[in-house]
């Protein structure tokens, strides 16, 4: 589902919302029919969430991001975390602290945890922010592939999506 | 049953039902404290021990009593809040968190200047007036939290917890006077088995103690009020209420 | 394919300590402080080592309290300003995990380094040879109830803009009686009697606080994060 919308219209609220990090005044979030708040562990093993922020620490490697993410999801060897970090485009980047990567390839080092977590559910915040036309084009692939598989995914975005696929689409305004 | 004590506990009743009984509440207090003064200063045999000096105890003991269980009542209310949702709690903790800090420092300073002719001394580092400087310093802790976050939501939920938190303390305070050697006298009323003190001393202390509280109650119905007021200022209820 | 708790928090633990030490100079820091206060006692009172060894458990107490206290800021702070704390928590661990793994790492990083440094400080204080295995054991026990205590602080201050000094004002009131046992183990020591006594009720202060310690951190934390 594509969510789009001005400025301040609650794109992200909604997302954080989806997530369960904030809770709703009215209305209730349910997967697979309950409600998250009782299938809390379950929800969030199935869910990837993408802030604005890429949210790596500075000063470990790529490579150890996904390890000390990821890891608490599933368990995962470094190998696969090279081979997706390769998948990416930031596979030279690995062994190098996310405070001298370039504000792309940061994007690229969180799509590529995205993807090692193997979630269900992609929740997506602006994910093109800083992307090359190259890392876009990839984001969008895997995106199909995603969603050509069974998964679901929430982006929030002001670009315009290009699948082959139909999108659903919600506008939010003030 | 449950929606009944939802309507009980929603924003527009409590600001209606706290109206209704303030004036109550301050009413029995001026009268159970004016008694309790005269008899208590005036009446009251002076102690074979003390003499005079012990009729401090009428403003000391309550004050000190009140501290604690304004600290209960801040507590509690933060819990409900936080763990049945009910909004107006957070309205409680906020109005009785600066009341009982009052009743700490004045249970401070009347215990100090108590502490004087008593003991020789204005201060004592023994475990009950330590662990209720704890409490002040508590008090503060939780006002300040709520003070410092800019979403007040946030800082009611941050706050209650604090309270929750620091509640251990109360129990502390009050049984420290039999778990440590300590300088101050041990309880006398609120204690298991019969009160220690003769009627004559012991009836204007209660009345003291019974009109702090309804004091209490009363400043605590005033003051949630406003406090409820100022958190749902959105409401249609509360245009209504003040605006006309 | 889960991830158990014991698995995740050995993984949290493993991260916290490799941050920590790419940084040297920040796992430094409150250690130098605690040098340095511990030397402001005798500058500022007297450096008459008789008058030292008195007062010096207190000073050794206090000082190990705000050096724990400057570490405590970070504990949280750091993973909420890069947005890491928000995948922690959507990590489908329970909190009190991530609490219990970060609380500890903390503690194995400042509360430990304080009582490995503690005989050198208690040597310039004059505290006799007998009691620095008192003194260890107590500052072991204080630190870690103290870094459990400022979990709670630091949660709940997470997102506050000058939560340093808030932070203190919640901490402190509450470690006060962690203490005043503690100095008294130590006192106690020094002079030959018995510390057992001092020793358990710190224990038992410590259990009490790392059991519920957890459960108040992550509250704190759910409600900073919402």
């Amino acid at each position: 589902m594509h969510i789009w919308g001005a400025n301040g219209t609650g794109k992200t609220t909604l997302l954080r919302v989806v997530c369960g990090l904030l809770r709703p005044e009215e209305g209730r979030v349910a997967w697979s029919g309950q409600s998250i708040d009782g299938v809390r562990t379950e929800y969030q093993a199935a869910l990837a969430y993408v802030s604005h922020e890429p949210a790596l620490k500075a000063n470990l490697t790529a490579l150890e991001n996904l390890r000390y993410s990821v890891g608490l999801k599933r368990r995962v060897r470094d190998a696969e975390l090279r081979a997706t970090l390769e998948h990416s485009g930031v596979g030279a980047c690995a062994d190098l602290p996310a405070r001298v990567l370039s504000a792309g390839q940061r994007r690229r080092v969180a799509m590529a945890r995205v993807l090692a977590m193997r979630a269900l559910l992609w929740l997506l915040d602006e994910p093109f922010t800083n992307l090359d036309a190259a890392g876009s084009a990839l984001l969008l692939r895997m995106l199909e592939e995603h969603t050509g598989q069974g998964g679901l995914a929430l982006v929030v975005a002001h670009r315009t999506l290009d699948l082959q696929r139909p999108i659903r689409r919600m506008e939010l305004s003030a | 049953m449950w929606t009944w004590f939802y309507r009980l506990a929603s924003p527009p009743h409590v600001y209606r039902t706290a109206a209704a009984l303030a004036p109550w509440f301050l009413a029995l207090a001026a009268g159970m404290i004016g008694y309790g003064l005269i008899d208590g200063l005036v009446f009251a045999p002076p102690d074979y021990q003390q003499g005079d000096a012990f009729r401090i105890i009428y403003v000391h003991a309550p004050s000190a009593w009140l501290s604690l269980f304004a600290y209960t009542t801040m507590a509690v209310a933060g819990a409900i809040a936080l763990i049945w949702r009910i909004k107006v709690g957070f309205a409680v903790a906020a109005a009785a968190a600066p009341i009982g800090a009052s009743f700490t420092l004045a249970a401070l300073v009347t215990g100090s200047l108590w502490g004087r002719p008593m003991w020789g001394t204005y201060w004592a580092w023994d475990p009950r007036l330590t662990s209720e400087l704890i409490l002040l310093f508590l008090y503060f802790g939780v006002i300040s939290l709520r003070k410092a976050f800019e979403d007040p939501a946030r800082g009611d939920r941050a706050a209650a917890l604090l309270g929750v938190v620091g509640v251990i303390n109360v129990p502390i305070v009050h049984f420290s006077v039999t778990w440590w050697n300590s300088l101050h006298q041990g309880a006398t009323v609120a204690k298991f088995g019969k009160p220690t003190m003769p009627g004559s001393m012991l009836w204007p202390l209660l009345a003291m103690l019974l009109g702090y509280m309804c004091f209490f109650g009363g400043v605590l119905c005033m003051r949630v009020r406003g406090e409820v007021l100022e958190r749902e200022r959105q409401a249609a209820w509360v245009r209504e209420a003040v605006g006309s | 394919m889960n991830v158990g708790a014991w698995r995740a928090m050995r993984l949290i633990l493993q991260r916290e300590l490799c941050l920590g030490f790419r940084r040297p100079d920040q796992l430094l820091q409150p250690l130098m402080f605690f040098l340095i206060v511990t030397t402001l006692f005798p500058l500022a009172l007297s450096p008459q080592l008789s008058l030292l060894r008195d007062m010096a458990p207190g000073i050794l107490w206090v000082a190990a309290l705000l050096s724990s206290l400057l570490s405590l800021e970070t504990l949280f702070k750091v993973d909420a300003d890069d947005g890491t704390l928000e995948q922690l928590a959507l990590s489908a661990q329970p909190l009190y995990v991530i609490v219990i793994a970060k609380t500890m790492a903390h503690w194995l990083v400042s509360g430990v380094a304080l009582v490995v440094m503690s005989p050198l400080v208690a040597t310039a204080l004059a505290i006799p040879v007998h009691a620095f295995a008192t003194m260890m054991a107590s500052l072991a026990l204080g630190t870690l109830t103290l870094s459990w205590l400022g979990s709670i602080g630091a949660g709940l201050t997470v997102g506050l803009r000058r939560g340093g000094v808030l932070l203190s004002l919640i901490v402190l009131p509450l470690a006060m009686p962690m203490l005043i046992f503690g100095a008294s183990a130590t006192d106690r020591a020094i002079g030959g009697e018995n510390p057992a006594g001092a020793l358990y009720f710190l224990a038992a202060l410590c259990v009490f606080t790392s059991s519920l310690a957890p459960l108040a951190a992550s509250a704190a934390l759910r409600i900073t994060l919402e």
